[in-house]
């Protein structure tokens, strides 16, 4: 007998699709227009009640609705990241459910929520319920302090990119303890690993980071978008073009790094997916399993972000500012990610670890110091 | 030194040329056939190297028995590899009026058992061949999937026994779960 | 722990399993085991490692066995042919075609020149499409997930120009003792020859995107290194044995089907990135391997006598006399041999068929020792092994 679609099925799709695709252009249409809408309510509170109040319910305001974006963001990523491999593979992706699959990741996420909760025998269950916890939180409490606007950051901290490095690095505790308390030697490997590999590559990205601060003169986010306020021509226009190519090759390594941070392929030994079918989270099911993936597009989003903001203008644009404009630059460079993801093989772990240790911490350092010498030079 | 910097221009130079083979292909259209039996029945094969309609013709999927050619010579139960075939033949009474298959030949035995187990099958066409009348085919059907394995035996004969004992017994198929 | 006491129910008595009494301080027992991503097929790896170096690695094979030479004594001679298909179901041409030529010679049977062209253009054809299952699941294995459906994109083309022949697209039951089963249909010799066409550009590709890939032939060309003298103590053939440098192919040194007027030539492992004999010189010999087969298919298009049945030289019943007979080519993943003792009657006394993953697996621990964990996954995947063939 042929196979019919359930008529169920096609109408549910047929009447949601629409419904998540409008959603996705309501979301754009409200980050172009986010300034104003930041500014009505902040006047509107202003005069409605005291200051402190005010600045507590825009604060409040400002975390719902970042909240609610890093939320959102995972479920556009994976439908993403799904087209995108399968058009570089000469495939479809998804098609079925919804238009063109718009609602897979919908899908995927029930289905998730309503797999069984399995604690394998053995397992160190306190650490293995909190390593899903620390993940996501390295990944999710970095976007505290990026900037998706004048002034519309939920906390303006002068020691913004320290708290950046200082909060993603907890994620590799959360791995590392995901690997340990699955009583597995598949996810032990895939945990000692992914700490070798993170530990090791925070240092690039701490000197990067420091190459640009020398340049800005300070760790505030805010400071160094406005150290980019002329856009690609001008004194201060993005900081890639500057310094004779040498910003660019910044850039270059700090991609990479972030790409290591995050265990992404060409980096993915961890979850080598071939090798220890799926490393540290092979015991993991269900929401704790959705946890580890949500945290690695939110890490994803958080590390083209920050490559956003310190080496393309952040939300400074080539002719018009706003948050569309970061949001594209933070977009395109996610699909680099994934474009790399799709081209590269893997490295193996020694081979990861030399990449860092001989090739990118060395180029960084003369890095740093020809930057810094131009930079005294240029007084 | 020099093998470290040649080391790095072939990393960047390789992985760049990947990289453009990969954005190459997310332009090229997609090969992929979806299968949309429900919708639009006949778009299902667009074969990329075969003229369309040609590939069915000789796909090796469903067996099918034309009942009534049938000459009972055992020919393709005997040349079945797996043994899925069970044919039980009686002669003819000689008063019967002579029926004959649609290209001439007498049938002379009464096919009272033609059953084909369709999950023993290997598909290996090899019951075709030795067929005088070629009254079994392999047909290019492939949408046959049945929900419990009794369904997958075949059962061609039309003719009832006149001696019930000469049957022969298929083997059982197992239940699911047994 | 738990997993130990399973698996000491299972096997009580396996002395060839690690025992965990033996170990030493640090070492652990890793198990590969039968359901793997990697595996190619259900092989089990026993490691024993420190770290991740790997101090010793047993296989256990076994799990696909299917009594493939227990079947063949019951089975008349015409009917083990589509068992062999299923002995290395992803290169089926090649499997029939030595039992076939096995069979022929123990009967003395001649087959004709169009008989002998089919079967090259299709054993060819099945060299292609085995080599691109093995390029892209070794890419795979490695990690580049793209070049596995590229190579799947041009393989459907070639199963497709299969099952337009003979009716199926991976199991084919084509050659048959005396022939084959199926002439070619009107338009066929065409439309190969627009795939020939379409593929070469593709092989150019895959060298772009896999195979001068550094992180790849970082990956792959210091590993698994067989030197040439272990592999010809192993009597290891086919890719694995040109990777290490040595041009031995059975279609020239024992030529079959009329292969001595083809114009091709014999890939062998250079050693361009690394020692002679890794994973990578015996990986970018099956893609030369694959530009040498579009060579000898279009000569072999070329050639291809107009006239000739090809079921002239089939015998009604395959009744040989009683005697043996021992027969060899060159399959996609090595020297195939089978070896049928017949008593005189219409079903074979004995088939046994010599398998070339097998020989391959044999020499698996000798390269294992001292590589990482990553690298045993490069390494089963450059023997390129097919376990129907292994287990039988």
């Amino acid at each position: 007998m042929a196979m019919k679609r359930p008529a169920l099925e096609a109408k549910i799709s047929n009447f949601l699709s629409p419904l998540v695709i409008a959603g996705a252009g309501g979301f754009l249409v409200v980050i172009a227009i986010l300034p104003k809408i930041a500014e009505m309510i902040r006047t509107e509170l202003q005069s409605a009640l005291s200051p402190t109040w005010a600045s507590v319910v825009n604060i409040a305001l400002g975390v719902g609705a970042t909240v609610f974006l890093v939320a959102q963001l995972p479920i556009f990523l994976i439908w993403f990241e799904r087209k995108v491999a399968a058009h570089v593979q000469d495939r479809l992706g998804p098609m079925r459910v919804g238009w063109h699959g718009v609602l897979q990741s919908f899908a995927d996420g029930i289905k998730l929520l309503f797999k069984e909760d399995i604690i394998p025998e053995g397992a160190d269950r306190p650490l293995f319920r909190i390593a899903p916890v620390l993940v996501i939180m390295g990944a999710f409490a970095a976007f505290a302090v990026i900037p998706w606007g004048h002034g519309l950051v939920i906390s303006d901290l002068n020691i913004g990119l320290l708290y950046i490095v200082a909060i993603t690095s907890l994620g590799s505790i959360g791995i590392l303890m995901a690997g340990w308390a699955s009583n597995n030697k598949y996810s032990l490997y895939g945990g000692m690993r992914s700490a070798a590999q993170l530990v090791a590559y925070e240092i690039p990205t701490a000197l990067v980071i420091l190459v640009m601060v020398i340049q800005v003169g300070s760790l505030n986010l805010q400071d160094v978008i406005a150290a980019q306020s002329d856009g690609l021509l001008g004194p201060n226009r993005w900081f890639v073009t500057r310094m004779y190519g040498l910003n660019l090759i910044a850039f270059v390594i700090f991609f990479i790094c972030g790409l290591a941070e995050t265990n992404r392929n060409p980096f993915d030994i961890p979850e080598a997916e071939s090798e220890l079918v799926a490393g540290f989270h092979t015991e993991y099911s269900g929401m704790r399993f959705a946890f580890f993936f949500l945290a690695e597009y939110g890490a994803m989003w958080l590390v083209a972000g920050v490559a956003a903001i310190l080496f393309l203008g952040g939300f400074v644009g080539p002719y018009f500012s706003g948050p569309l404009v970061f949001f594209l630059k933070t977009l395109f460079l996610v699909f680099v990610q994934m474009w790399l993801r799709w081209t590269l093989p893997r490295l193996r772990v020694d081979q990861l670890l030399a990449l860092c240790w001989k090739y990118l911490i060395p180029i960084t350092l003369a890095v740093l110091v020809a930057v810094a010498g131009l930079s005294v030079q240029a007084g | 030194m020099k093998e470290y910097l040649a080391g790095i221009w072939v990393s960047i130079s390789t992985i760049a040329i990947g990289m453009g083979v990969t954005l190459r292909h997310l332009f090229v259209p997609s090969v992929t056939q979806q299968y949309l039996a429900d919708e639009n029945p006949e778009a299902r094969w667009k074969s990329q190297i075969v003229p369309e309609g040609q590939l069915n013709e000789r796909s090796r999927m469903r067996l099918h028995v034309k009942i009534e050619d049938c000459i009972g010579c055992k020919q393709c139960e005997k040349a079945c590899p797996v043994d899925c075939i069970y044919i039980t033949t009686e002669k003819r009474e000689k008063d019967e009026a002579p029926i004959f298959a649609s290209d001439g030949t007498a049938i002379k035995q009464r096919v009272v058992q033609f059953d084909i187990d369709m999950s023993l099958c290997c598909y290996c066409q090899l019951c075709v061949y030795p067929c005088p009348t070629v009254c079994i085919l392999m047909t290019p059907e492939f949408e046959f999937a049945e929900t419990s394995k009794e369904n997958f035996l075949y059962r061609f004969a039309k003719e009832k026994p006149l001696q019930p004992p000469a049957e022969k017994k298929p083997q059982e198929p197992v239940a699911a779960g047994a | 722990m738990t997993t130990a006491r399973v698996y000491k129910d299972l096997e009580p008595d396996s002395a060839y399993a690690f025992k965990p009494e033996d170990l030493e301080d640090d070492e652990m027992i890793l198990n590969m085991g039968p359901q793997h991503p990697s595996t190619h097929g259900v092989l089990r790896i026993e490691l024993k490692t420190d770290g991740e170096i790997v101090k010793d690695a047993r296989p256990h094979i076994g799990y696909l066995h299917r009594n493939f030479e227990k079947h063949a004594e019951n089975i008349d001679y015409q009917g083990v042919i589509p068992f062999t298909d299923r002995m290395d179901y992803v290169g089926s041409m090649a499997n029939s075609l030595t039992y076939a030529m096995t069979v022929e010679k123990l009967m003395a049977i001649e087959v004709g020149e169009r008989v002998k062209s089919l079967r090259v253009l299709v054993s060819e054809l099945q060299r292609i499409a085995s080599h691109l299952l093995a390029i892209g699941t070794y890419g795979l294995d490695i990690g580049a997930f793209t070049p596995f459906l590229h190579c799947f994109r041009e393989r459907e083309k070639i199963l497709d120009l299969f099952e337009w022949l003979c009716g199926a697209r991976l199991l084919y039951n084509y050659n048959w003792v005396g022939g084959v089963s199926h002439d070619l249909p009107e338009g066929w010799t065409d439309k190969a020859r627009q795939f020939l066409g379409e593929f070469s550009p593709v092989i150019e590709e895959l060298d772009d995107l896999l195979s001068l890939n550094k992180i790849f032939t970082d990956r792959t060309a210091t590993v698994g290194i067989i030197s040439p003298e272990l592999a010809v103590a192993y009597a290891l053939s086919g890719p694995n044995l040109r990777g290490s440098g040595i041009k031995w192919d059975v279609r020239r040194e024992a030529p079959y089907c009329g292969y001595e007027k083809y114009d091709f030539e014999i890939p062998v492992g250079q050693g361009r990135y690394g020692p002679i004999g890794s994973c990578w010189d015996r990986y970018y010999v099956r893609v030369e391997e694959m530009r040498q087969s579009v060579r000898i298919l279009h000569q072999a298009l070329d050639k291809l006598p107009a006239e000739g049945d090809v079921h002239e030289k089939v015998p009604k019943r395959v009744k040989p006399n009683p005697g043996e007979a021992y027969a060899r080519t060159e399959t996609p993943r090595g020297e195939l041999a089978f070896y049928i003792v017949s008593d005189g009657g219409l079903i074979p006394y004995r088939v046994k068929g010599r398998s070339p993953c097998f020989v391959a697996m044999g020499l698996f621990h000798e390269i294992a020792r001292g590589e990482m964990i990553a690298d045993i996954i490069a390494i089963i995947g450059s023997l390129d092994i097919v376990l129907g063939e292994i287990d039988r």
